[in-house]
């Protein structure tokens, strides 16, 4: 009893601990309180204001679950939440312009706790706030919207704001408005030694060589940041950077995947796609080649190699597989990747029954399936022991790179001289009758389905041809709401660390709104009238006002809005594994910059392909190339899909096995881990270390040397502080332990000229620390 | 019901570290940080100065949804799929009937595999191992596993598994993660995401490979893959090599002084950014590369087998002195169970008997008898089998007739979804039972089947979930290890 006693006497304590300062926090002020100071829109809008609402706080029992509609009302459909009320004759859930006469508004703002709405046994509740939009709604008309996705996209006008002489594009006024209704302020520009860095890793994936950081730096006119960004959009890595984050997408690989996961040549197509990128084809133009350059009138041999987009999913050398089961995991794959990557539509949420949420029906899946089905492929073409001894690495139908084609048509792509390379390409060859495949078995056929798309997103005009040619042009048709909203929002996330719309590869009901709606439509429209000018729209962002925000999280900022929807800072997180690698090997500079030819393998822990491996074909065991090529830009790094680089996955890359468009930024043991001790990352420690000693007259520099290497700023007193006594200490303790400095010095296979053991092993360390810091891994 | 905490805007976690960790920061921030307060919080968080936030987690998703039996898993994968016709489903009528062909009103227009698709005759095949029963609950066990018939008693033997697979690659997927499609979380991640660790120096979900003699398939990564959940819950493969997870192992030349020194400065330099930058996922880099330190050292220490004592080396066999074989991966899975890893999944190669079965399974069996059979001994004598749940099974069954030439001593057996054997001991299963039945042919279920969903459903909720509601949204969608299915078996429970 006693003991019961003082557990109660500890609880009160406690208890009243925590409401003291829980009240003196303002932590237990109701919701509402928050919104005291939110103003209503001008215009209220059903997408943005009223369907989160109703959604969360009243379909449960009004929407349209029909098993669990309560008195017959239904709120998500137009025309029934306009009708008269089952349950009491005479009376509506809303009337136009009415709120008084609208039984749903009245039930939410009576005191008579029977009549409430939310009930309140259901845990929910509307804040004032919440109410007030939905009267103004209903002022306004209670006019409902078909998905906001499914609207075009219209540029708006903005009205003018205080504040105005920040603004620097047109982004600047969407951005700045959500800023000021929130009352908060613009974050002061980035310092220009973060911004040449923050452009050139956003533009090529690479921090900035140092005659072009000592250029910007010195360029004090007005144009300096354009021309920065003139300049590194004209280099080849723009290319790489750019047809890095498609890779993903397209889920390229240099493996089959599946068990056996043997080899399969299509390096090529991605040269086609670094290719692309640097000669800034446009977006539009981008896409029909994948999609449908084989079905371009006149189509060049470079057409046909783009469609090496859609053979790019997994194929299986399983013996006894069904063929036609995987032939349909293939052409599934196909419309799936188009859904996901391109529109932005969880295609394939309807290939076993209608979407539950999106207006996809079943029958739309198999009705995009249709486009794709007509290859002339196989679900099993051989075994892996056959493909082995024939050598043969690319499925039918595929394309031969010629001599002639290298020298030609084809000159970018980077063929070691007299080999012939196959890749995979589409056709329409063999055309096959499509059905609905009842719960989405291949073996189970309903009603017989032809090529057509999603009327909810745009009707398929007549005048286009039912075949992937007239998919495509439906795709970048400039009534088509998804294709350029998603593409400028995937642009916006790879700088910003977060896209528009959160959800990238969902714009479907369930998806993520829009932080910024009528920026999103902005950019998507603008970039469509600059005839899907990829460079241009990269360029609109990269001069706006709001990308060039430092981004310092001040306490106010963070209290705010701690996660930067609002955009009153820049975006500040972990750069990708490739661009990680990459980083390091640049400043170190190991960096070999050949651009494209077949993929090249880098340093791999021993034996990561054989613990999985079944065994067979040529990609049971991994053995690291030599000289140059471990030295090549990550992209170029094998994919074998069953083993993935783990340099890469441990920084959450995908396995590639099917279409990704958004990783994860995770923050882990083992990437800690892989900094540390990589073999890549202590011998590019190292090669600094000897560069750095082989080039500096005066010890004293040493330091500041590297760190300006690494970091591309000048290092502050108190960091300079600790970086050199550790060099000092190191120094010390290796000239006593010459033999471990020996060891250190020893790793990788770079050949340096001499530097002096005990030295080199203390500056590499000194590199290591510097490598291994915060700032060095992200994009700030 | 919704149970994962999210963020109003986004529908994922917030953290994803730790969907509690802002809040406890945001409220030490909040109280002056001296003894008092730090004594205040863990008062109301339990376990907060002990270092297992990690079980937040699942107090946070609402888990345990009841009583658990099991606190971990160990899941011995027979990677290939093991005969179930020559290790526990003894069915003699296959003697009787030898060489007759499989009647097509038991097949029953199941589908083939390619390999034996373009058979003319499906001819009846009996076991070249000969069976007996073992232990109190008479189990049927065949000659090829001595040291499990000695341990029925312990087991339970599920012999109505079937699946919707007939190739590997989907198969074991399905088992794997609920989906024959790969993408979706491995069950090791998913019991991770839903119960969090009980070692702040170890990873939860543990991934241990070997490979016997017989005819291998491939295994993935995927297979241990947390999918749309935060990759802090992926498996990690412990290698047999001397870096059993990636880059543990500092270069040559770097004593443990010269490491910890160096992590000093990275960390000083880190912290004077963070206030600099005001980014407290800079924080949370500090915490993981000290995460990485103490790996360094309890990795290597739980790999460890020299202090095992003889006795334990001789229960498990002398092959668990070499390191990547089954017996090592046996053992370790052990000491793993013992330092709090929450699912410890080991895959053994080789059971893909297409052709020469006999004489490839009596190798295989060779490989994993003894050892599997020394764990749950091992578990019992520590009493931990009580909480840890073993299973040993593959990802499906054998057909009961002969795959190329008959020849009774040297016969294959095509791949079979419809009906095979598992079995399962501890951790909330009922021991020295048999539970469900194949047909006189071993070819169909005729008694209690266990679909692989029902197979998920039940290991859950002997870890205390509640199948359906351990959810996770992702593109709009709940997801769950079960997907739209599932029943939980009660009928094997305690």
């Amino acid at each position: 009893m006693y003991t019961r006693q003082r557990i109660l006497l500890v609880f009160v304590l406690v208890l009243s601990m925590v409401l003291i300062w829980g009240l003196s926090k303002g932590v237990f002020a109701s919701t509402t309180e928050n919104y005291a100071d939110v103003k209503l829109p001008d215009i209220v809008s059903y997408n943005f204001d009223i369907k989160p609402i109703l959604s969360d706080k009243c379909y449960t029992c009004h929407g349209p679950d029909v098993n669990e509609r309560k008195a017959g009302l239904r709120l998500d459909q137009e025309e029934d939440a306009f009708k008269e009320l089952s349950v009491t004759a005479g009376k509506y859930a809303f009337v136009k312009g009415n709120p008084l006469k609208s039984e749903a508004y009245l039930r939410m703002v009576t005191d008579n706790n029977d009549d409430l709405m939310p009930p309140s046994e259901s845990q929910l509740h509307l804040t004032t706030h919440e109410k007030e939009l939905i009267k103004k709604w209903i002022v306004q008309g209670a006019t409902y919207e078909k998905h906001w996705a499914f609207i075009p996209p219209k540029k708006i006008q903005l009205t003018a704001k205080t504040a105005k002489e920040w603004e620097q594009n047109e982004i600047d006024g969407f951005v700045l408005q959500k800023i000021i209704d929130n009352n908060l302020k613009p974050s002061p520009k980035a310092s220009k030694e973060t911004l040449v860095r923050r452009i050139s890793l956003d533009l090529t994936g690479l921090p900035p060589k140092s005659e072009m950081v000592k250029d910007f730096l010195a360029d004090t006119s007005n144009e300096a940041i354009e021309t920065l960004v003139d300049k590194l959009m004209a280099l080849p890595s723009y290319g790489e950077k750019m047809a890095q984050a498609w890779l993903d997408v397209a889920r390229y690989a240099d493996s089959h995947g599946y068990q056996d996961d043997n080899y399969r040549s299509m390096w090529p197509w991605r040269d086609w796609a670094i290719h692309a990128f640097n000669k800034n084809m446009p977006y539009d133009e981008f896409l029909i080649k994948q999609l449908a350059g084989d079905l371009l009138p006149n189509a060049s041999k470079e057409d046909v190699l783009a469609t090496g987009f859609n053979r790019n999913h997994p194929i299986t050398q399983e013996g006894g597989v069904i063929l036609e089961e995987y032939r349909s995991y293939y052409v599934s794959d196909r419309a799936n990747t188009l859904g996901k990557g391109v529109l932005g539509m969880t295609l394939e949420c309807a290939k076993c029954h209608d979407h539950k949420y999106d207006q996809l029906s079943h029958k739309n899946y198999f009705e995009m399936y249709a486009f794709f089905n007509n290859v002339k492929e196989v679900g099993f073409e051989m075994g892996v022991g056959r493909a082995t001894r024939l050598k043969h690495y690319a499925d039918n139908p595929y394309i031969t790179i010629s001599d002639e084609d290298a020298e030609g048509v084809l000159s970018f792509i980077n063929r070691k001289e007299g080999t012939s390379v196959n890749v995979m390409v589409m056709n329409d060859s063999l055309p096959r009758d499509a059905f609905i495949f009842n719960r989405g078995e291949y073996d189970d056929h309903g009603e017989q389905v032809y090529p057509n798309t999603p009327e909810a997103i745009l009707p398929f005009s007549d005048a286009l041809p039912k075949n992937r040619l007239g998919l495509a042009q439906w795709v970048i048709d400039p009534n088509n709401p998804l294709t350029s909203r998603v593409f400028v929002n995937r642009i916006w996330a790879s700088i910003f660390g977060r896209g528009l719309v959160e959800t990238l590869g969902d714009f479907g009901v369930q998806g993520s709104l829009p932080t910024h709606p009528a920026l999103l439509d902005w950019l998507a429209k603008d970039f469509m009238e600059n005839e899907w000018d990829i460079q241009n729209l990269l360029k609109k962002i990269l001069l706006s006002a709001t990308y060039q925000q430092s981004s310092v999280a001040t306490e106010e900022r963070k209290a705010t809005d701690p996660e930067n929807l609002l955009l009153a800072r820049a975006g500040r997180f972990r750069m990708s594994g490739e661009m990680i690698r990459d980083y390091i090997l640049t400043t170190s500079g190991l960096l070999h910059t050949e651009i494209g030819g077949p993929s090249v393998r880098p340093y791999q822990p021993d034996g990561l392909w054989k613990e999985t491996t079944s065994g067979s074909g040529i990609l049971a065991k991994y053995v690291a190339d030599k000289g140059d090529k471990l030295y090549r830009r990550s992209l170029y790094t094998f994919w074998k899909r069953t083993s993935p680089p783990p340099g890469m996955t441990i920084f959450d890359a995908p396995t590639r096995d099917y279409c990704e468009v958004n990783r994860q930024k995770t923050n882990t043991p083992l990437q800690a881990l892989a900094l540390q001790n990589d073999v890549q990352m202590l011998e590019a420690a190292r090669v600094l270390a000897q560069n750095t000693l082989a080039n500096s007259a005066h010890d004293d520099q040493l330091v500041q040397t590297i760190f300006k290497a690494i970091l591309i700023r000048t290092p502050k007193i108190e960091e300079l502080k600790v970086l050199e006594n550790y060099y000092l200490d190191a120094k010390i303790k290796f000239g006593k332990e010459k033999e471990n400095a020996e060891k250190l010095v020893s790793i990788g296979s770079f050949k340096k000229p001499e530097t002096d053991p005990v030295k080199t092993a203390a500056l590499m360390l000194t590199a290591q620390v510097i490598y291994n810091l915060d700032e060095t891994i992200t994009k700030e | 019901m919704e149970k994962e905490k999210k963020s109003e805007e986004t529908g994922k976690p917030s953290d994803s570290e730790n969907p509690l960790k802002v809040n406890r920061r945001h409220f030490f921030s909040q109280l002056s940080v001296g003894i008092g307060s730090l004594a205040l919080g863990s008062l109301l968080i339990p376990d907060l100065l002990k270092g297992k936030g990690d079980e937040l987690l699942g107090q946070e998703l609402g888990i345990p949804n009841f009583a658990p039996k099991a606190k971990r898993i160990i899941y011995l994968f027979q990677s290939g799929a093991p005969s179930q016709l020559e290790s526990f489903d003894y069915k003699p009528t296959l003697d009787k009937r030898q060489g007759e062909d499989l009647p097509e009103s038991i097949r029953n227009g199941q589908r083939l595999t390619g390999m034996t698709s373009g058979q003319s005759k499906f001819p009846l095949m009996p076991s070249a191992v000969k069976f007996n029963q073992y232990g109190e609950s008479g189990a049927w066990v065949s000659d090829f596993f001595p040291h499990i018939a000695k341990v029925a008693d312990e087991l339970c033997f599920v012999k109505s598994m079937h699946t919707e697979a007939i190739n590997h690659d989907p198969a074991i997927t399905f088992f794997q993660t609920g989906s024959q499609q790969s993408g979706r979380p491995s069950m090791g991640s998913w019991m991770s995401y839903g119960l969090g660790s009980e070692n702040k120096n170890l990873p939860s979900f543990v991934v241990l490979t070997s490979r016997g003699k017989g005819n291998s398939q491939g295994l993935y990564s995927k297979l241990w893959s947390s999918g749309f959940l935060d990759s802090k819950h992926q498996g990690v493969l412990l290698r047999s090599g001397k870096d059993p997870v990636l880059y543990l192992n500092d270069p040559d030349g770097l004593s443990r002084s010269d490491k910890r020194h160096l992590l000093d400065k990275v960390s000083s330099l880190n912290k004077i950014h963070h206030v600099e930058t005001g980014d407290d996922e800079i924080e949370s880099r500090i915490a993981q590369y000290e995460m990485a330190y103490r790996m360094q050292m309890s990795v290597p220490d739980v790999m460890d087998i020299k202090k095992e004592p003889e006795s334990i080396i001789k229960l498990y066999g002398e092959d668990c002195q070499v390191p990547g074989t089954y017996a090592a991966n046996a053992l370790q899975a052990r000491r793993l169970a013992e330092s709090g890893v929450r699912f410890i999944q080991l895959y053994h190669q080789g059971w893909d008997q297409h052709g020469g079965l006999p004489h490839e399974m009596a190798g295989q069996a060779k490989d994993v008898d003894q050892a599997s059979a020394a764990l749950i001994l091992d578990l019992k004598q520590r009493g931990m089998l009580e909480d840890t749940l073993v299973v040993w099974g593959g990802e499906f069954g054998r057909t009961n007739y002969c795959q190329g030439k008959f020849d009774l001593k040297n016969y294959g057996r095509d791949h079979h979804p419809r009906a095979f054997s598992i079995w399962m001991a501890g951790g909330g299963i009922k021991p020295g039972i048999t539970y469900g039945k194949t047909d006189e042919f071993g070819y169909n279920v005729v008694e209690n089947p266990v679909h692989v969903n029902d197979f998920h459903a039940t290991l859950m909720h002997a870890m205390g979930i509640n199948h359906e509601e351990l959810t996770y949204k992702y593109q709009g969608r709940r997801f769950r290890l079960t997907d739209v299915a599932g029943n939980v078996v009660k009928d094997i429970l305690t």
